[in-house]
């Protein structure tokens, strides 16, 4: 029989399966590089500011992603529970995605805006304090931690590497703008908000006086979820209509 | 039979110390350079694995001569195999624990390294790679050698790749609870504790190519078949999903090489084919080796396997997209992942028919030998959860399924159902064949195991299947004026009691698992059997078994 072939020489086996297991990778992966229509054209987008992607790597450290999507799908009661259906456009700066498996709490797509920083502040602190049926854990300690900022440059350069465009006043003044959107009242305040448009600027844990917190990152961050885009301006045809 | 030379021995001595001495000081660099906790830690891990590595090697100089070749190798496999058991334990475990902080949250205690975010990647890992892991690499350097009648390639080789996996287990493990991780589900790891897994890995390819190719039989077993396109295609998809810009050399931080749509469907690819390749073909390894061994009839149909091998790996690879369904993933390739979905099904069962059918002129071996029980009621579940799958990665499904509960208890009738129970096969197996015993402590007790795992199991996936369906359900209800019935924490609330259920159910798995932990230290400790005399003879290892013996095919 043929197949003897195979069973006879194990670096043609070896061959065979490579062969075999990488067709379909290449056909569904390599594709999306290259189609224009891939990522949505639309107006918003901007990366993270400091003090937003420091909030971003403690979600991803806290593993907020094990029960919060942020994938709103395209279905009539996930958009009037939780907005937009979510946009590829809306993720294009995410290095990692965080679309997420399972809703053991709400899809975070479009959470920011949602709630007050005082909601966020009592909820990450105690949940149940503010909905007493919830099953997610407390943070209380992201209040009592300040803001590591030492490394926020060398992150960004990681990402201006992966194709994020951070620019060099960017990345010059990363350390400056962690602190400043946690300061409205200070002169480079304004500076961030040129940099990085619709940024919010101001003290998130309800600690005007202190430093400036992983709470404050983590609030700055889920209050940004969602409100770049804007879907005015957004035409699901034409060029993308896929 | 030539004997080691003595050149061969003092290169593999030189080269096992020298990688002692260069890990020991690579370690050491991180433990003290390190910019954060975690790399200094696992800095220090490293260095202190490599130096014990080092002055084991230099302790026990290899004497060289033809005793190390006439015989097969086990004392890897041996070590695996009870890993294997510990960590299975750990992973079951650490999977109740976090089953029941879902309905009593105050079991989080509110600290970092307690909470369910840092603690579930930690289950995953360690029931997949921890315990699966063993398994897999236990079971398959016995297998490749006893069908192939040849000895391990190489000498310290195989005990790295054995202790090098530990490593990996640990830094992973570590690393979760102090707050390391990628965030991509099953890829968690940073990037130089992936770049460690790729070295341990390699080494594993070339230990079980390096046996193939010194094979006595012409014919590689179809087992072995299995056991490579897992290991190759693991290798693919470990490296491409795990493609990484550090911040620094020096830091445990880095960020994913793609993002946001391509980032999602890359690492989709790489989880459904670890469930395909790792969860999949490696364990139907497994089955085409240890159902026919312990059953002694031959396995059903040769064509078959042919069959059921090419057109399970072509096909598996292509499911991906269907974690992606209603998505901003295009269109194109959520239909794409969901038509070889649904076509997957007929590989699949046609694996769990040649697994079954095996069992022709045997099946009263399924009443008196639990540990037939295991292997076949694994692919019994093997076949129902390769049913269920195809069908909700069809898209009208997965619109209700993803998201919920319904998608944990699916892949738990894969996992404690088909991978838990064939492992669990195995190891009663293995472990009176390997330590050389007359049968295993107790065949009693593997009833039992049997029973209370079986229980435990269906007490978890009816509650998930409850739970997730009742979730999906009530998130699109609404009510006669149009509007949305339910606010999301009133489905939180109604998944009280299912998760209730579902943590009892995992507490029973538990408990058997411990069972068999106790069995297999006793049994590896030398016990005499309680009950030989109920024991088939193929409990005993093979040197040991008196009368004529049927030849399954090998």
């Amino acid at each position: 029989m043929k197949h003897d072939f195979f069973e006879k020489n194990s670096m043609v086996l070896l061959v065979g399966i490579l062969i075999v297991v990488s067709i379909g990778g290449l056909i569904e992966i390599a594709p999306l590089f290259f189609l224009g229509s891939t990522i949505e054209k639309v107006q918003g987008m901007r990366p993270y500011s400091p003090l937003e992607l420091a909030g971003r790597d403690i979600y991803i450290r806290e593993g907020c992603y094990n029960c919060h999507s942020q994938m709103i799908r395209a279905l009539r009661d996930e958009v009037e529970r939780y907005g937009h259906y979510s946009l590829a456009a809306e993720s294009m700066y995410d290095h990692p995605f965080q679309w997420g498996s399972k809703r053991t709490g709400p899809d975070l797509a479009r959470v920011g805006g949602k709630y007050s920083d005082a909601w966020h502040v009592d909820h990450l602190k105690a949940p149940r304090e503010v909905v007493p049926a919830s099953v997610m854990p407390g943070y209380p300690f992201l209040a009592a931690r300040k803001l590591n900022g030492e490394d926020i440059e060398q992150r960004m350069k990681a990402l201006r590497l992966a194709g994020v465009p951070y620019t060099d006043e960017m990345l010059e003044k990363a350390k400056t703008d962690l602190i400043a959107q946690t300061q409205p009242d200070s002169k480079e305040a304004k500076g961030v908000l040129e940099r990085y448009p619709k940024a919010q600027v101001r003290k998130f844990d309800g600690n005007p006086e202190g430093p400036a917190t992983e709470l404050d990152a983590m609030i700055a961050y889920l209050q940004m979820l969602g409100t770049l885009v804007d879907f005015t301006k957004f035409d699901a045809a034409g060029p993308n209509l896929r | 039979m030539k004997s080691t030379s003595e050149e061969v021995i003092a290169v593999s001595g030189a080269l096992g110390v020298m990688s002692a001495a260069l890990f020991a000081i690579l370690g050491g660099v991180l433990a003290f350079a390190g910019l954060d906790e975690v790399i200094r830690i696992h800095g220090l891990l490293i260095a202190v694995a490599a130096i014990g590595a080092g002055l084991y090697i230099m302790a026990n100089p290899r004497k060289g001569g033809l005793e190390e070749q006439q015989s097969y190798m086990d004392g890897p496999i041996k070590f695996a195999t009870l890993a294997a058991v510990f960590w299975g334990v750990v992973g079951f475990l650490v999977g109740d624990v976090i089953a029941w902080q879902l309905a009593f949250p105050v079991l989080n205690f509110d600290l970092p390294w307690t909470n369910f975010g840092r603690l579930r990647p930690l289950h995953t890992s360690a029931v997949i790679f921890a315990f699966g892991g063993n398994v897999l690499i236990a079971t398959s350097l016995y297998v490749v050698q006893r069908t192939s009648r040849a000895r391990l390639a190489g000498y310290w080789t195989p005990w790295f790749v054995v202790f090098g996996y530990q490593l990996f287990i640990v830094l992973a493990a570590t690393g979760y609870i102090l707050g390391a991780t990628q965030s991509k589900e099953y890829a968690e790891p940073e990037w130089y504790v992936d770049l460690w897994l790729t070295i341990v890995w390699v080494a594993y390819l070339l230990v079980f190519l390096g046996t193939l190719w010194k094979r006595k039989e012409p014919h590689i077993y179809v087992a072995n078949w299995f056991y490579l396109a897992f290991i190759v295609t693991i290798a693919m998809l470990h490296i491409v999903n795990n493609l990484a810009i550090p911040i620094s050399l020096l830091s445990s931080k880095s960020y994913s090489l793609f993002a946001g749509v391509q980032d999602a469907m890359t690492q989709w690819w790489y989880g459904h084919n670890a469930v395909g390749f790792f969860l999949t073909a490696g364990f139907l390894g497994i089955m085409y080796y240890f159902i026919p061994k312990r059953v002694e009839r031959p396995v059903y149909s040769y064509r078959l396997s042919i069959i059921h091998f090419w057109s399970l790996i072509f096909l598996y690879i292509w499911a991906g997209p269907h974690h992606l369904h209603y998505t901003a993933l295009p269109d194109w390739a959520q239909t794409l992942g969901m038509t070889f979905s649904i076509m997957l099904w007929m590989p699949s069962w046609g694996g769990m028919i040649n697994g079954l059918m095996t069992l022709s002129g045997a099946w009263d071996r399924l009443r008196t030998d639990p540990v037939v029980r295991l292997l076949v009621v694994s692919v019994a579940f093997y076949g129902m959860s390769t049913f269920e799958g195809p069908l909700m990665s069809i898209k009208a499904v997965n619109s209700l399924s993803h998201y919920t509960d319904w998608t944990i208890g699916h892949v738990h009738s894969g996992a404690l159902g088909w991978v838990g129970m064939v492992s669990f096969g195995a190891i009663y197996c293995l472990v009176p064949w390997l330590w050389k015993r007359e049968g295993l402590y107790s065949l009693r007790l593997v009833e039992w195991h049997f029973w209370i795992a079986t229980i435990g199991i269906v007490l978890y996936i009816s509650s998930m299947w409850v739970s997730g369906v009742m979730q999906g359900l009530m998130w699109r209800a609404y009510d006669h004026l149009g509007f949305l019935t339910y606010s999301f924490v009133e489905t939180v609330e109604a998944m009280y009691w299912p998760y209730i259920i579902r943590a009892t159910g995992g507490l029973l798995f538990v408990i058997g698992s411990l069972m068999m932990a106790w069995n297999v230290w006793k049994t590896v400790q030398g016990a005499k059997p309680v009950d030989i005399k109920q024991q088939p003879r193929v409990a005993a290892a093979p040197e040991l078994r008196t009368g004529l013996l049927a030849h399954p095919a090998e």
